[in-house]
């Protein structure tokens, strides 16, 4: 017992580190680059600014006449306390405001689709490792790698042109209707899956072929272990072996894979929400983007980073329970 | 026997290996076919920029693949925006293997103190979300290849440093190693010509693998609107297939070929990779022999049969 809760306090201190190796990284970009933030913005926006949008930015990025390490001192207590500073394209709103508008959209989307690929690609995985030599082995693999070679967001646009411009059958944009009014009601959850189907679907497709190959290359390495031969031998039921005693196994790697894949398929979920006018953090990315808008950028680039690593420290707690050797 | 001439054995006996494996083959000739197109394509066709007429006119007889909302021809778009990007994806793809070579080739050599460090430093550039922190550094740099060449390299060196580093550890305790280390051989001499070598399937595949990011990411935050959109490459393609609402107009042939140039080339590379991992995978190698021997209607699925080593 004592030695997975050592376990997890490892992991949560390495998550700190690379949360504040965040930090510090969101604070050094901007005075790394040649010439003074502020400035920039101010000649890449040709005085279309006013004075105190200006003044807010300054105050935004820290940029006073502080010595560095008191801006770094002020900027770290800043971010502590939940200020990430003004936004330029909505000004004067907050940037943690706005972010917070659209975090649960993104971590409903992200989250809903990583699940339905990585458990239908594991259980896929694992049925195709035991069949390979049935006619889904040799067709699936391929066929799913090709859709996994296509960009999220390029697949997002023909699947929303096909099924939501030429056959009116989903809707284009959004997150749910009009004419529902949010909170518990039948009618409003049936709209928010009816809108997240066809941008889930999307992320499904482009990730399924990973975690459906990856677990099929551990099983299939699972099932020539001698404990499999052995078990084999002894009569133990086909089912029993495939479930319990290789694919239970063979799933570790995917598992580590999973934390691993957050950072990545996240950054897709962004491009995909984009595509869809879903309104969550890769929508107000490209907002940002757009009216270079620096605070609300850095402040989705800290968000979604603390959101990753709180998913990893989830993804952590799973492996301690799948992987006997973390809790000895 | 010298060193180099049994490394330039290695050399080709891996490549004799590897064309002969059927998926790798395939992906090996479409790879070639778009850097044949990005290199010579340009000099056929006309300009890509250039004004037509009628914008969002369907693809006919005259313009291939029809003409986009700025009245520019798809065809010529789509061929002359191969070349920038595959540059920047196989240039990337080269940085990224050096970096990740010298990163985790250390770590996995000399482990230690030195291997902690480099470490937590590869696994804090792991969980980073990429596409956010590639944002927020192109945005303040300015537009064009350097920007995504760089901002690509740094947050993609990470993957291949861990994979590398894993190998090298298994490496560092060989016999050979060791001899190398008794006779008096410099460390760097060991990584770069006794160790490296030896670990050509992989640095080949993370090659192959930092392209296939390369070339997506990139692709991505050039449709973001992050690159210089005044070039014609497959992500200002997409950037202004999007801006021109190519969706609203129903217009698909503004965006499908390069989205699907975009994705054989991704898939080919995969090809390639799945070929060089059947061909050196001991694990995916055994699976092929036993197939091998056994008599098509004999083989059930299931557990892996056990064969006697002499049969």
């Amino acid at each position: 017992m004592s030695k997975s809760i050592l376990y997890l306090v490892r992991r949560l201190c390495f998550y700190l580190i690379a949360g504040f190796a965040a930090l510090t990284l969101n604070f050094v970009i901007p005075r790394l680059m040649p010439g003074d933030p502020a400035s920039i913005i101010f000649a890449r926006f040709r005085g279309k600014l006013k004075p105190e949008t200006i003044d807010a930015m300054r105050q935004s990025f820290g940029l006073t006449d502080e010595p560095l390490l008191m801006q770094y001192w002020s900027y770290i207590k800043g971010i502590l306390s939940g200020n990430l500073g003004t936004s330029i394209a909505y000004f004067p709103e907050p940037v943690s405001e706005i972010i917070s508008s659209g975090l649960f959209w993104t971590i409903f989307l992200a989250g809903l689709s990583l699940i339905i690929a990585f458990s239908l690609g594991t259980l896929l995985g694992i049925f195709i490792a035991w069949n390979r030599t049935g006619k889904l082995d040799t067709f699936l693999p391929p066929v799913l790698a090709f859709l996994g070679a296509f960009p999220y967001f390029w697949l997002a646009m023909l699947i929303l042109y096909i099924f939501g411009f030429s056959l009116n059958w989903f809707p284009l944009s959004h997150a749910y209707g009009n004419e529902v009014t949010p909170g518990l009601n039948l009618p409003y959850i049936f709209s928010v899956l009816y809108h997240a189907s066809l941008p889930a679907l999307t992320m499904v497709f482009v990730s399924l072929g990973g975690w459906l190959l990856s677990m099929r290359n551990t099983m299939i390495s699972t099932l020539g272990a001698d404990y499999i031969t052995f078990a084999n031998a002894k009569g133990i039921s086909s089912r029993l072996i495939m479930l319990r005693y290789a694919a239970r196994n063979a799933i570790l790697p995917n598992l580590t894979g999973f934390g691993m894949a957050l950072g990545f398929v996240l950054s897709g979920a962004l491009l995909t929400e984009i595509i869809f006018s879903y309104p969550g953090q890769g929508y107000l990315l490209l907002q940002a983007v757009k009216a270079q808008d620096f605070p609300l950028m850095q402040g989705i680039f800290m968000t979604i980073t603390f959101a990753v690593l709180a998913a990893n420290w989830l993804v952590d707690i799973a492996i301690l329970v799948f992987d006997p050797r973390t809790r000895k | 026997m010298n060193s180099r001439t049994q490394n330039s054995n290695i050399f080709r006996r891996w490549f004799d290996g590897i064309l002969s494996n059927k998926k790798a083959l395939i992906g090996t000739y479409i790879i070639l076919f778009f850097i044949f197109i990005a290199i010579i394509g340009p000099f056929f066709i006309q300009s890509p920029t250039e004004f037509l007429g009628t914008p969002l006119t369907p693809p006919s007889t005259k313009n291939l693949f029809g003409t986009n909302g700025q009245g520019q021809d798809v065809f010529a778009q789509t061929i002359s925006g191969a070349r920038q990007t595959l540059f920047v994806g196989f240039t990337t793809g080269i940085l990224v293997v050096i970096i990740g070579a010298l990163i985790g080739g250390i770590a996995g050599f000399y482990g230690g103190r030195i291997d902690d460090i480099l470490s937590l430093i590869i696994n804090i550039f792991l969980v980073m979300p990429g596409l956010p922190l590639m944002v927020i550094l192109a945005s303040w740099l300015p537009p064009g290849p350097g920007t995504l060449l760089g901002v690509l390299v740094l947050t993609g060196w990470a993957w291949n440093a861990r994979v590398i580093r894993s190998q090298m550890m298994t490496f560092r305790n060989r016999d050979f190693v060791s001899a190398a280390i008794v006779s008096g051989e410099k460390n760097i001499r060991i990584i770069l010509v006794e160790i490296m070598p030896r670990m050509l399937s992989l640095l080949a595949s993370s090659f192959i693998g930092a392209s296939i990011y390369a070339i997506g990411a990139q692709v991505g935050l050039e449709f973001l609107g992050l690159g210089d959109i005044s070039t014609v490459t497959w992500g200002t393609n997409l950037y202004w297939a999007s801006n021109d609402l190519a969706l609203l107009t129903e217009s698909w042939w503004t965006f499908v070929p390069t989205g699907l140039s975009i994705a054989l080339v991704s898939f080919s590379l995969t090809l390639i990779n799945f070929g060089i991992d059947e061909v050196t995978n001991p694990r995916l190698i055994s699976e092929r022999l036993w197939r091998e021997k056994i008599p098509r209607n004999l083989i059930k699925d299931g557990v892996t049969p056990v064969l006697k080593n002499n049969e």
